[in-house]
């Protein structure tokens, strides 16, 4: 089978799977969607199956949209990359399909995200609703800190910066999960172990291959379900009172530190998945 | 074989593995530079100054 890659820059994921897709005896095809243009009327590049890698998630949604209309599946698709993109929408399918998250309220303007806030209790968690990584993410402890962080939102240019998330502050046990899912499968998971209250490896958070358990596998099923379902990364806070919340789901997930902890093949794993959903 | 490209930053030749693949960050040792490798409109590697992290960009 012939497995194209979408991709802008490379990671340590993309090198894998390329080496997965030859193992397995498939071709990889390498998208590299910033050296060429794409073109409406063009023919579709001759491939059965794609997945987009794109870090950009920008870029990662226009090249879904793209060769999902050219015919090809794309996996995730662009209808999950757009809401596992968003926060808001993430949270709004996660609430809908009646799955536990932390409490949050949304507010587009200072004024309606102070009243949020007080509704919710300080500490909250303040989010844009676009980013990954951990970045710009924050904790106000009152009203003051809250207002300055509006504030700073308030002078930047991406109107999606106005768009304030605001989140009931999790006390979690110095760790959090990040749990596979691949289709239907929840072969893995990490915990997440930080001192620090923003548990992303990327922020320096340490991995530990996690133990799972039937109600962790149950939970980030139905999470991936509710987002549309394909490759996700979803992340769970353990409550100390009500147990497990989904917080988020990733859309273009990294999985090089739980590979390295868990010692498992995760790119065979996606592969395997992907030649099944071309194959249906 | 290794490739020989251009810096497009100080011009000087920065050498690139021949398994390299588009979309890898390279740093070209003389200079500093952080590149990325793309092909050209011909399908010629080239190399151009590396983005920088975008506030769309993660996971």
């Amino acid at each position: 089978m012939r497995i194209a890659i979408i991709y802008d820059v490379i990671r340590w994921e993309e090198k894998d799977l390329v080496r997965a897709i030859r193992e397995l005896g498939h071709t990889p095809i390498l998208l590299h969607v910033t050296s060429f243009f794409l073109d409406p009327n063009s023919k579709p590049p001759e491939v059965d199956v794609a997945i987009n890698r794109c870090v950009s998630h920008s870029r990662a949604v226009a090249s879904a949209i793209f060769y999902e209309e050219k015919g090809i599946p794309v996996i995730n698709s662009a209808h999950t990359l757009i809401v596992t993109g968003d926060k808001l929408y993430t949270t709004m399918k996660l609430v809908s399909h009646n799955i536990p998250t932390p409490r949050t309220l949304f507010a587009f303007t200072k004024d309606t995200a102070i009243k949020a806030a007080e509704k919710l209790g300080y500490p909250v968690v303040i989010k844009p609703i676009i980013g990954s990584w951990g970045r710009l993410i924050a904790k106000a402890y009152d009203r003051d800190t809250l207002e300055s962080i509006i504030e700073h939102r308030e002078y930047m240019h991406n109107p999606q910066y106005k768009i304030h998330y605001i989140q009931e502050y999790i006390n979690k046990p110095g760790r959090d999960l990040r749990i596979f899912a691949i289709g239907d499968k929840v072969p893995l998971g990490i915990y997440r172990v930080s001192q620090y209250w923003k548990t992303n490896t990327a922020l320096g958070g340490k991995a530990v291959c996690a133990k799972l358990n039937e109600e962790i596998v149950e939970l980030t099923l139905k999470a991936a379900k509710a987002v549309g379902g394909g490759v996700l990364g979803v992340d769970i806070f353990e409550d100390p009172e009500r147990g497990y919340l989904v917080d988020e789901v990733n859309g273009v997930t990294e999985y090089k530190n739980t590979v390295r902890v868990c010692g498992k093949d995760v790119s065979k794993m996606i592969v395997n998945y992907v030649v099944e959903v071309a194959r249906k | 074989m290794p490739m020989k490209l251009q810096c497009p930053l100080c011009g000087g030749e920065v050498e690139v593995p021949d398994d390299v693949l588009p979309g890898e960050i390279i740093e070209h040792e003389d200079c500093g530079a952080q590149l990325e490798v793309y092909k050209d409109s011909n399908g010629n590697f080239a190399l151009r100054i590396a983005e920088n992290i975008g506030e769309d960009w993660g996971e």
